[in-house]
């Protein structure tokens, strides 16, 4: 591999190092703003749709513009208020937090992190990303069909989303969700193995296994994930696809819709919620781990203290990442399962309350005595910790088959995921962000900014999704088009206008995040060789001159762990992990 | 002109943006150069700011109960729904105290250890006292948490259900229909290739079991009396809720599914319960501002899973009542068969 660095010298030409990429570093950067412009989406769609929780047939023309005949005077058709629901979870769950967050930093950070030339096929991970961006543009493409883009919710449960019959959205648009997840799947898997290959086998002199940051441990243990998982959504999604096309009957069963006879018997539409879920709970760890691992590097970074209780991070990533597998029942409390099972998957649920508990003490232990630096991404990271433990004890309830019951599809449920997976995740994202766009382009983001991006953000997230749960506990179910409907909910009015307003104030505090992010690109300070002084081996590859191949002469070699911060002895308050160890220094 | 001024209004913030940059960097230059990129002062500004928000957070919502407190819904009127009830209170407590004491820690480290000039992070990498110590309380108390819930799960959805009365709640696109089992307390066959014309529910009239069947719009309950409710559908997944008595099972069509439950309160006295009527007063008030008539209080059985563009409005009236109005109410309606008869 040593001689590897000599291939950069060839002539690129733009199509080469700019689109048929096979630098790991640009990659990341492909993914990265791809997520960036399906978030976007994403984010106007909550807009929309809290609009109309909000303020129910009041005419917006903004919704006109944009939603032309689903929104005839500004008033939003219930099919298009199913639709934005659907896409905004998908883009969200798939194409930001799995996509848009491994995608970026495993690409970026395995192989200057582990000591690599570039991933172990760059072909593949060129592959990767190309599939993921083909099924980012049939998603976009799904959004402008006339039937409407995919309408049964993000879960896609069968047979609503089986029967074109059942509503507009499971038509065409229905077909081309299905098409984009398959080509997803494809990307993710292609991703997944790279990764995994890369960890076990390219890492440099001296990084033993244990001496790896913890996120490479959390990319490791996410893509194994993504790995196991992946292919159980595609043959959910393959099945579901022949009962649609084809006349098979995998989850269909003695049905009349719409007065219409269908043929089909003997099938279960529970088989599908089995199949979906067994990707569809690991997925959550897919999404939050990586957010995990980022947090872990920075809050010790710049805390200037070691991560407090490596190997119990690294035990607990296992054991979310095992416990993650034999837990999906837990969304399937209210389908008519045998209680007994409802049991198993109760006890299963609540054991992982221990290793994230494990987790947060870790976290609240590191900041103990530290000499916190507040940069931006540290900012994320405590938001992290703080959400992560509030979504968290949610899940307590929502666990608990019992209380299940109650809260079951109601909003407290919306209120949890968003909070512990949604919002962690895209904390840990934004700090990944803010802490790797120097190693991306060179330059600093602009730190002001990034502090009333967090602080805007920060306050409207807990805005939106505190109150949710109360509007939950008075047992409004998620996906009403409207609350009017009942009397019970009259008196949700203000809560939910509430809720919107925070929703509207987070989106508008993105717009410092996205000028930030544009603006630094171009006319950002130049960054320094180590602007956080930090020891993970990233940081001695060149900022400016940056190459296929990572670095100009050999790789470093490793000698320690990551996280000697504020070592006693040391000149400085961190020593690289290239440093050898001194005479009769002790490793940790 | 709407557009255009969203435009403005957008075009307008990222000037402005850019303006207040520009006067922070031009800041920054007058100040002189800095090596470190976090600044003392940066620390100190921000850490205030998570003491205040992070507290201020953790304080509201201990708040939020007293203000929003009235929104979460009454205690659950049925037997099991009480077993259900002190389960959540006592994962509330332990939900709580757990919040209270790592969020105000969190935000009081952030505070308390935030960067100066000078000092130093103490070097501790673990503690594997410590470690044990929180690895193994959580795994106590939720063994504890566990063994409570697994109970209650079992008390609720495996009771003995031999004096309950039989009856079926079927789910179509965009409404409910309540069948009973009339006399002999079981319900007749039925299949969804038997549907149409009057017998919507595809019952089976040569099951001489479905004849005193009773297929209604409205649910009937008996105060006290334990119902064994079975659940059909026609077309896509539904989900029946019954919030006020913590009852839900999905209605999966091909397949049959059923939650025996026993409420305790008829709607005349949840009427007349001194804190309904005050939430009563409250709902009817939000009602006045819209122009909308007052309303007393119902139960009711909605929908809870995603089934269609009117699935938000897809309800059905429920009403607990005594034996003697039940059995008065029932006495009124047609059974089965001279419903198919008089076709």
């Amino acid at each position: 591999m040593s001689d590897h660095n000599e291939h950069h010298h060839h002539e690129e030409t733009f199509i080469s190092k700019y689109v048929f990429s096979t630098d790991h570093k640009m990659i990341a950067k492909q993914f990265l703003i791809t997520a960036m412009v399906m978030g976007v989406i994403a984010i106007l769609m909550s807009v929309f749709f809290r609009m109309q929780l909000a303020w129910p047939a009041e005419g917006y023309p903004i919704l006109e513009t944009f939603l032309g005949k689903w929104a005839p005077d500004g008033v939003m058709d219930p099919n298009i208020y199913l639709a934005l629901v659907t896409i905004h979870g998908t883009i969200m769950v798939f194409f930001v937090l799995t996509g848009g967050l491994s995608g970026t930093f495993f690409n970026l950070l395995i192989p200057l992190q582990i000591g690599a030339r570039d991933m172990a096929s760059g072909f593949l991970n060129m592959l990767s990303y190309w599939f993921f961006f083909v099924s980012s543009v049939v998603m976009v493409i799904s959004l402008f069909v006339t039937s409407g883009p995919a309408a049964a919710g993000w879960t896609i449960y069968p047979p609503l989303s089986a029967l074109p019959q059942a509503m507009p959205g499971s038509g065409l648009g229905m077909t081309l969700w299905l098409v984009s997840m398959s080509l997803f799947v494809v990307s993710a898997l292609l991703g997944g193995l790279n990764y995994i290959v890369t960890i076990l086998n390219l890492r440099t002199k001296g990084m033993s296994m244990t001496r790896m940051p913890l996120t490479m441990w959390a990319f490791l243990v996410t893509a194994i994930l993504g790995v196991l998982s992946f292919p159980v959504l595609l043959s959910a999604v393959l099945l579901l696809i022949f009962d649609r096309g084809f006349g098979t009957a995998f989850f269909l069963s003695d049905i009349m819709v719409q007065g219409e006879m269908l043929t089909q018997t003997g099938g279960s539409p529970v088989l599908f919620q089995h199949l979906f879920w067994f990707l569809g709970h690991p997925e959550v760890y897919i999404v939050l781990l990586p957010a995990l691992g980022i947090t872990s590097e920075v809050v010790s970074t710049s805390s200037r203290k070691p991560i407090f209780g490596y190997r119990a991070m690294v035990g607990s990533i296992l054991a979310i990442g095992f416990l993650s597998f034999i837990v999906w029942g837990h969304h399937m409390f209210m389908t008519g399962m045998n209680p007994f099972l409802g049991s198993v998957f109760t006890f299963t649920t609540l054991l992982i309350a221990i290793p994230s508990a494990v987790k947060v003490f870790n976290y609240l232990t590191t900041l103990w005595k530290g000499n916190i630096q507040f940069t931006p991404a540290m900012l994320f990271s405590i938001g992290l910790v703080s959400t992560f433990i509030s979504g968290g004890l949610t899940g307590l309830i929502l666990g608990d088959s019992a209380l299940d019951i109650n809260v079951h599809d109601t909003y407290f449920v919306v209120a949890h995921f968003h909070i512990v997976m949604g919002l962690s995740a895209i904390f840990g994202m934004f700090a990944g962000i803010y802490h790797w766009f120097p190693k991306m382009y060179g330059k600093l983001m602009n730190k002001n900014l990034g502090y009333v991006h967090f602080w805007l953000t920060f306050i409207s997230a807990y805005g939106v999704f505190y109150p949710m749960h109360f509007i939950g506990l008075a047992g409004v179910p998620r996906r009403y088009y409207s609350n009017t409907a009942f009397p019970m909910f009259d008196g949700l009015v203000e809560i939910n206008e509430l809720v919107t307003v925070f929703a509207i104030l987070g989106a508008v505090a993105q717009i410092f995040f996205f000028f930030n992010f544009f603006y630094s690109i171009y006319r950002g300070k130049d960054a320094p060789q180590n602007p956080w002084r930090s020891n993970t081996l990233e940081w001695t590859t060149p900022t400016h001159d940056r190459i296929h191949g990572n670095w100009p002469g050999e790789i470093p070699s490793v000698h320690r762990w990551a996280y000697d911060y504020s070592k006693p002895g040391a000149d400085e308050d961190f020593i690289s992990q290239i440093v050898p160890l001194k005479e009769g220094e002790e490793e940790h | 002109m709407t557009t255009f001024l969203n435009f403005l209004i957008i075009v307008l913030t990222i000037i402005g943006i850019v303006q207040i940059v520009r006067i922070i960097e031009i800041a920054a230059k007058l100040k002189g150069p800095q090596d470190k990129i976090t600044t003392d002062q940066d620390n100190r500004y921000n850490a205030l700011a998570m003491l205040i928000v992070g507290l201020g957070f953790t304080a509201f919502v201990a708040y939020s109960f007293k203000l929003w407190g009235h929104l979460i819904l009454p205690d659950p009127v049925s037997v099991h729904g009480a077993g259900i009830k002190m389960l959540w209170d006592t994962t509330m407590i332990l939900i709580l105290v757990t919040f209270f004491i790592t969020q105000t820690l969190l935000f009081v480290f952030a505070y308390k250890y935030r960067g100066r000039e000078g000092n130093t992070a103490l070097f501790q990498t673990h503690n594997n006292k410590l470690e044990l110590l929180w690895t193994s309380v959580p795994a106590f108390v939720l063994t504890g948490l566990i063994l409570f819930g697994l109970s209650t799960w079992n008390n609720t959805m495996v009771p003995d259900t031999t004096n309950a009365k039989v009856m079926e709640v079927y789910a179509q696109q965009f409404n409910w229909t309540a069948r009973y089992a009339g006399d002999d307390n079981q319900l007749g066959k039925a299949h969804y290739t038997l549907i149409g014309g009057i017998n919507t529910l595809g019952v089976d009239e040569r099951d001489s079991l479905s004849h005193d069947d009773v297929v209604v719009r409205e649910i009937h309950l008996v105060k006290d009396q334990q119902v064994l409710m079975k659940f059909r559908s026609q077309d896509v997944i539904h989900s029946a809720y019954l919030p006020h008595f913590n009852v839900q099972m999905n209605c999966v069509p091909g397949m049959s599914t059923q939650f025996a439950f026993t409420p305790t309160k008829t709607t005349k006295e949840m009427r007349e319960d001194p804190e309904m009527i005050e939430r009563m007063k409250f709902i009817n008030e939000a009602r006045a501002k819209k122009g909308e008539e007052a309303v007393e209080f119902d139960y009711v059985l909605l929908c809870n899973k995603i089934c269609g563009s009117a699935h938000y409005n897809m309800q059905i009236k429920v009403i607990v009542e005594t034996q003697e109005e039940f059995d008065a109410w029932m006495e009124e309606q047609d059974t089965f068969k001279t419903l198919v008869s008089t076709q």
